[in-house]
Parts: C-alpha cells; structure tokens; sequence
C-alpha cells in the first residue's frame, strides 16, 4: 500500500478536526504507542530532557489530559475551554515509501477560549507520520509556539 | 491621598493575628506601597550568577515594580543597578539577557556607563560645561540598587539603601539553599534554560501563601494526581513495577491529610519558612545510580546521607521566591498590580551531578508549573475565583486561623504540624514590618 500526499495532507486536517470537536478517543487512538507530543519552551529548542518544556509527553501522559479533561472534579474545565485551527495546507517534507514514515509541517493559527478570554497563538506543527498495518498514525508531533518565550494565561488544550 | 500612605497604623490593623483584610489582596494603592515600602526594605531575589557568567554579561528581570539589570562588572562581581538612563529614562537593555562588552551605551543619546554604572563619555560634552552638571544625579551614572548579596550563586538585592543586614534577614533559613546547592558533588548549580513563564489575574500574595497551604493538594489536585492514580491502576501492571517517573512526580499529590500533618511546617523570623521537616512528596524518588557514590567523594559518606537525607518540599523566601531544595527548583512571584502577577519557574542543573536529575527536574517544572500544566491550572483557579470573590462586601476578612494560637510570637524558629497555616501568619507579620518600618511616625507607634 503506497500513501499519496493527498493522503498525508488530510490526515493533518482530519487530526485538527478531531480536537476542535473534542473527539479525544479517536485522536489518541492515532498514537503510536512510544510517541511524544513536544511543545517547546525555546526557540529552536533541541533538547526535550535536561530544560523545561511546555509539553513532552508520553501516550500515558495525553491520557492522562484527557481524562482530566472529563473528569467531574476538574475545577479549572467547569465550564470547559473549547479551540479552533486554522491551518494552512500542510507541506509534506518527507515520503520514505518504504519505510513508510513520513514528515509534515503546518502552519495554524491556534485559538482557545474559556469564558470571556480567548487567546490566540501561532503555530507550527511538525508531525512524524508511520503507516502501520495500513492505517497512518502519529508517530511523534512537535509544536512550535512563535511568541514562546511571552508570559502565557492557561493553555488547557491540546494545539 | 490614599488611606493607607503614611498611615502605618492603618496598615497594621490589615493583619489580626487570625484574618487578615481583603485589601492586602485587592487594593492597589496597597499594591503600590508594597513596592516603595516592602520590595525596598526586604531582600528580594534577583537572579542567578550563572545567568551572567562572563564579563559584561547581563540579565533584565524586576525588583518589585523596578525594572533592573543584574550584570558581570569587569572586576569579576555581580552587580545590580537600575535599568534607567539617567538622562532620559530610556532603558538601556531591553532583551532579557546578552553582553555589553565593557561598558552600557544607552541608544538615544550615546551615554555610556561602565559596567558598575559609573558615567563613561558623553557625546559633546563640553555642551555641559559651567552649566553644573557635575553637581546633578544623572552625572553619577546609572544607579544601582541599595546592596547586593550574592549567597552561594543566587544574587538578591536590598533596593533602599539603609535596612536590615541580608544575614539578620534570611537567618537560618538559609539552610534550604544550603541544602540544595549541596545537593551538587561541586557544590555548585548552574540555571538551566529559560524559565516558564505564567501570567495570574491575582494577587502575589496568593501564590506565595498556597506554597505552605497543605490541605489543597488532595482537594485542588484530585483531577490530574486522582486521575493518574486511577489510570495507573487499570493498566494493571504486575505488583512491584516501579512508578515511571511521570507518577513518581504527580502521585504524591493526592497523599491523604495525615501525610501533610506529619510532615510538618518551620518557619524563620521575618516571613520565612517551610513544609517538609521530616518528609515530603519529593522523599520518595527513585535512587540515580552512581549519583551517592560521587557525593560520598565529594562530601564524606556522613554528611553526603545527611544532605540527601534532607527532604524539604516548600521553602519559602519572604517577600516573593520559594524554591524546592531536592529537586533545584525556584519560582519567583514578580507583582504586576493588585490583581496581576507573572510567575517564573526556573530549574538549575547540580555541577557534576547526573543529568538524570536535570530531567526529573525539567519534568517536574513542566507538569505542574507550565501554562500547559494540568496541576497548575488548578491552583490558578483558585487564586482567581479568591480574586473575584474578595469583592463580596460585608465580608472583607480571610481567614488563615487553621492551629492558630493567640499571641504568636514569629521572632524565633519553630516547628509545627504540617497543617498549620502559621507560615502564612508569619508572613503577614513580616509584611506588616517591612511595609511600615520606613513610613512616617512608626518609631513613635512601636513604643
Ligand atoms: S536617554 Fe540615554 S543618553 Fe539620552
Ligand atoms: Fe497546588
């Protein structure tokens, strides 16, 4: 089975859809099961480990989020926080058709809003994808906030 | 004018030993005597000497409301002046960090100051001859904070230029730097990156009280620690697998009310103090191989155990840091008005250390502390619904009486059950003293 760029292109659209409309179940069931979502602190950071990050998280982890995110005793989500993409057409930077691994980047603007703030980030998403078993999943995801190093109000979902 | 300038009186009947007003949260007018009064006569953190390593390398942060440099002077000393130009008033560095070389060129005018601040060159000077400039306070260069103390890598500073000695100040409390810088074979730390960077619609005083308020983590945290708790459980994994790292950090958080009883609470004079005397939710980490063998090197296997052996969760530094000795922490509260507050989260990295710990660390900071944390969220929303809530009128007084006992006495260390909100007392004690120490009549009014 080969993947087309069309195919690559949608599934980025398809994953952003997913958020915006809370469908968690079916955005976690993209996940390799050893992926990481990375959301840096730095410009141009290179290293998730040893300096903070916003985000470097584990399947367990992104679980963990959801869950929190339904969860009756989350005070800070009543009432819940809702986002919206908008993204520009995704460039696919790399095909391996042969390994079947694949690598995205996209442009969005990101918004999140919760009573009466609303907050607006720019993004830049790269997502490593792996063709397994014929379906496309995540394998890794990095996300790049352009104004990083500003002073943040609460990011409670997922960009 | 305000009800509260020059009013010492007024600002002492804020704190009744049990309660204290909702003003001190809400009030700007008490926001900004905060920063002549308090900000200026208490030693208050500025960064770390790390930050600023070489010659002419300097760092931007604020003291209070006073935006300042902390920079490498050329004699190898840290020093801390004023980010002004004393022609204008334009600041002379606006990036947060960099090097200036030798000296401070302001961008408007071509003043240049050397890296003490003293006045350098300026362009065409002689356009300054007999007219008395010599005389005036822009000749002395950019103006650099009352004093300065550079305690073992971290560089505080005293902006008023007379006051208490930075040893009287910190007293024993110092012990919880001690610890943990200690914590490095080197006996040195090292800032690793920048620092997370989270704005509050609330006051600082919320976010420095919550740091020895015990009884909200099970309560506050259930939905992110409960929660993970229970997911690790349904993964059902078989008896004895170690806890990943990621529940190591979090699952202490849902500990039960005895837990945070008996780990007990010191607090120091003059608004100090901490959680975890005898254990705390960072006891029970995972060994790092090799890393006691090296301390055993550096240190002597008695002490190196007794460093390690020390498990301090919160120590607050009055007015705005506290930081987290076993897991070299520091988070500093910079006041922006009555309602508004940036919280820095910083992480350093042990000189010789494992980097293993770097990562703990790291982890630690963006779980809980980041804007994209899911404990953090919690306790934000707490201190804003207090924000909000504090203008109910007819009910203007907070209660902070949990084990209180009538005529406390905060001028020597004491050691309490860990769920006594007498940190929290102490604090306003010390708040009450260092607002109203330089204000008119208060000699008279303490005899
Ligand atoms: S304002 Fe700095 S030189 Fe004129
Ligand atoms: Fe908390």
């Amino acid at each position: 089975m080969t993947i087309s760029k069309d195919q690559l292109i949608d599934f980025i659209y398809d994953e952003v859809r997913m958020l915006d409309e809370g469908r968690y179940d079916e955005w976690l069931a993209l996940w390799l099961k050893d992926g990481h979502y990375w959301m840096p602190l730095d410009y141009k950071q290179t290293d998730p480990f040893s300096v903070t990050s916003l985000m470097y998280e584990d399947l367990f982890m992104l679980k963990l989020r959801v869950e929190r995110l339904n969860g009756a005793r989350t005070f800070s989500q009543k009432p819940k926080s809702r986002c919206h993409h908008v993204i520009q057409r995704p460039f696919v930077d790399a095909m391996d058709e042969a390994a079947g691994t694949y690598v995205t980047t996209t442009f969005m603007h990101y918004v999140e809003t919760r009573l009466d703030e609303q907050t607006l980030l720019a993004l830049t998403a790269r997502h490593e994808l792996a063709l397994v078993d014929g379906a496309l999943r995540i394998a890794n995801k990095r996300v790049d906030i352009l104004n990083c190093d500003a002073a943040f109000r609460n990011i409670q979902l997922l960009p | 004018m305000g009800r509260y300038a020059q009013n010492p009186a007024a600002i002492k009947a804020l704190h009744r030993g049990y309660e204290v007003h909702r003003d001190v949260y809400i009030d700007q007018e008490l926001y900004q005597l905060e920063m002549r009064h308090l900000f200026a006569n208490a030693w208050v953190f500025v960064g770390h000497e790390s930050q600023t390593p070489e010659k002419g390398d300097y760092f931007s942060t604020q003291v209070g409301d006073q935006p300042v440099i902390q920079v490498r002077h050329s004699d190898g000393e840290v020093h801390v002046l004023f980010n002004r130009c004393p022609h204008k008033g334009t600041k002379i560095v606006i990036d947060r960090a960099g090097n200036t070389g030798k000296f401070f060129r302001c961008p408007y005018h071509a003043w240049s100051f050397k890296t003490d601040g003293c006045l350098l060159a300026i362009p065409l000077k002689k356009g300054y001859e007999n007219t008395g400039f010599e005389n005036s306070d822009s000749a002395k260069g950019m103006r650099a904070v009352g004093a300065v103390k550079n305690y073992r890598g971290f560089i505080f500073c005293r902006l008023a230029e007379t006051g208490i000695s930075f040893e009287e100040f910190f007293g024993g409390s110092l012990s919880s730097i001690d610890n943990m810088v200690d914590r490095s074979p080197a006996g040195r730390l090292e800032v690793a990156g920048p620092p997370l960077r989270y704005l509050h619609h609330c006051n600082w005083k919320m976010l420095v009280e919550n740091q020895t308020d015990t009884c909200h983590p099970m309560v506050a945290h259930e939905s992110s620690a409960g929660t993970a708790v229970k997911l690790w459980k349904e993964l059902d994994m078989p008896e004895g697998t170690p806890l990943p790292p990621a529940m190591e950090i979090i699952a202490p958080f849902t500990s039960p009310y005895e837990f945070f009883e008996k780990m007990g609470i010191r607090t120091w004079p003059n608004g100090h103090g901490h959680t975890g005397v005898h254990h705390s939710i960072h006891s029970n980490y995972s060994e790092i191989p090799g890393y006691m063998d090296k301390m055993v090197e550096s240190y002597g296997e008695e002490k190196a155990k007794a460093i390690l052996g020390e498990n301090r969760h919160n120590t607050v530094y009055f007015p705005n840091i506290m930081i987290k000795g076993p897991i070299q922490q520091l988070r500093v509260f910079i006041p922006l008005a009555a309602d508004r507050t940036i919280v820095e989260s910083y992480i350093y990295r042990l000189v010789d250390g494992p980097e293993e710990l770097t990562a703990r660390t790291a982890m630690y900071n963006r779980m809980i502390n980041a804007p994209t944390s899911i404990v953090g969220h919690d306790d934000l929303e707490m201190y804003e619904r207090a924000q909000e809530g504090l203008h109910v009128n007819g009910l203007e007084w907070v209660n902070i009486q949990r084990l209180y006992e009538p005529g406390e006495d905060f001028s020597h260390e004491a050691v309490e059950n860990g769920t006594t909100e007498r940190q929290m007392r102490n604090q306003f004690d010390a708040w009450v003293k260092f607002m109203t120490c330089d204000m008119d009549g208060v000699q008279e009014a303490a005899e």
